[in-house]
């Protein structure tokens, strides 16, 4: 017996007991679709809010177009625009030696997740750099600082502070929005226990789904705590 | 906290189901609600003016006729289709539903009204007609998932990729736009698309052959546990329409030939 049917064991439910496994193997991949996408995002996210701020007019427009579209529209649109739409100029691909990477549906999954969520981060890192006061960047500026220490060394450690929040709920909106990726044929969580209901037709398996989704949102949660209390840890007041 | 919330929940999922259980009378069946999937030409399908066609279609509004019932129609998606029979959103399942022994722990089936050949499409290139396990390993075969298709690939392909679409038209549109090898399906939906959309790319490269244990004996209707009496019903319209030649003269009209092959 594999380590991944033990729970169904445990507890006696015998559907959970035959499909534990795949559910294991269907966690792993939301898992990595979701770390992908989530942090291919947040390195497009600085470049791309620092640009929709700082770039001449004509690249800032074009960003937002590019935000304003990926953030006004559902994500499943843009999930089978890229899955079906670009799926379906494979000529092209072949010619350009890039088929491999379209023809995958985990893949294609993970270009339109990192797409819409490195929209949301942008603009919630633009939000988090306007609102630091301006007061500190003059005050550098008055000391002779270069461009890059000011931006590193005292805008975006303030930023941080107040984009952590918003970024964790993207992070965790992305985890629920994952379950999308069943709808392309990807054995994530939810299409594995897509699989294990056709098979059983037990509903219970969806709410053995929804407690997985719950523990993860939760460790995702406590962890963003960890990463608040190291950030602000200069205005915890010592015992 | 959250074990009460956990417990809440189940408690809820039991409370609902206890309901939908207790709601489900013997009744005299003046009224019939049929569900289907509407996505699976040409046995169900909803076209552009999202009327139903088909032989199905047809076929159970024949038989409502025959046992002077009114029939509803009512559009499910494939993956809840069962579920929603359960919940008595309606009376019997009319969708191409082959009766398998998984589907049998849940639901009752009426007598078979079909049984056509099961086949696998690919790309025109294809010069072998083997479709074998063996001579499909290491390729990627699409059906629609939660179907005795994908049972089928999941039980005896195990060297290709096997992959789940929601409805048959995206796994055609999967094979059409080259990220399948093959698909796997009903002959008769496959030469649907073949005829259509999937002209210049694909055809049909050979029948599998059938495995009595997951494909079982063939398409009936699904109707609940309990309604013994409509199942008795719906036996005896089907069989009346058997001896009449009525199930064979629709047969040939949609299909092409009877549907009892």
């Amino acid at each position: 017996m594999n380590w991944c049917s033990l729970p169904g064991y445990w507890i006696g439910f015998e559907v959970l007991e035959r499909y534990g496994c795949r559910l294991a193997d269907g966690f792993l991949i939301t898992l990595q679709l979701v770390g992908w996408s989530f942090c291919l995002g947040l390195l497009f996210s600085l470049p791309l809010a620092l640009m929709r701020l700082k770039a001449p007019l004509p690249v800032r427009a074009l960003l937002v177009g590019y935000m304003t579209v990926f953030r006004g529209t559902p994500l499943l649109v843009q999930l089978f625009l890229v899955y079906y739409g670009l799926g379906s100029l494979r000529p092209f691909w072949q010619e350009m030696n890039l088929w491999w990477f379209f023809r995958d549906p985990l893949y294609c999954c993970l270009f339109a997740f990192t797409l819409n969520t490195a929209a949301y981060q942008a603009e919630i890192m633009r939000g988090a750099l306007q609102a630091v006061p301006r007061g500190l960047s003059e005050a550098g500026r008055a000391l002779g600082l270069s461009k890059g220490v000011i931006l590193f060394r005292i805008e975006l450690p303030q930023a941080l502070m107040i984009a952590l929040r918003p970024l964790g709920n993207e992070l965790i909106i992305m985890v629920k929005a994952s379950a999308l990726g069943s709808l392309v044929t990807l054995y994530d969580l939810m299409g594995a226990t897509k699989f294990a209901f056709a098979r059983s037709f037990d509903l219970a398996i969806y709410l053995v789904a929804a407690v997985v989704y719950l523990a993860l949102v939760e460790a995702i949660r406590r962890l963003w705590a960890v990463g608040e209390r190291y950030l602000t840890r200069h205005l915890v007041a010592r015992a | 906290m959250k074990r009460l919330l956990i417990g809440s929940l189940i408690a809820a999922t039991v409370l609902a189901t206890g309901v939908v259980q207790s709601q489900a009378q013997q009744k005299d069946w003046k009224e019939i609600r049929i569900g289907t999937e509407g996505a699976y030409p040409p046995f169900n399908n909803l076209n552009a003016k999202k009327e139903l066609e088909g032989f199905e279609i047809d076929y159970a509004n024949a038989l409502c006729a025959k046992m002077q019932v009114k029939c509803t129609w009512v559009v499910q998606d494939w993956d809840g289709i069962i579920p929603a029979l359960l919940s008595n959103k309606y009376d019997v399942i009319v969708a191409g539903m082959n009766a398998t022994d998984e589907r049998k722990k849940r639901v009752d089936f009426t007598s078979v009204y079909t049984r056509t050949p099961i086949s696998m499409a690919g790309a025109k290139s294809i010069a072998s007609t083997d479709v074998s396990p063996d001579a499909l390993k290491g390729k990627t075969i699409g059906a629609q998932a939660s179907t005795i298709h994908m049972n089928f690939l999941e039980a005896h392909y195990k060297g290709s990729t096997a992959r789940g679409y929601p409805t048959q038209e995206e796994a055609n549109l999967d094979l059409l736009n080259g990220r399948l090898d093959y698909i796997v399906a009903d002959r008769l939906s496959l030469e649907d698309f073949i005829k259509g959309k999937g002209k210049d790319c694909c055809k049909i490269v050979a029948d599998v052959k059938r495995d009595p244990t997951i494909h079982g004996p063939g398409v009936a209707m699904a109707i609940r546990k309990e309604d013994t009496a409509l199942r008795d019903k719906l036996n005896a319209a089907i069989e009346a329409s058997q001896k009449d030649g009525s199930l064979d003269a629709i047969g040939k009209k949609w299909l092409g030939f009877a549907p009892i092959q």
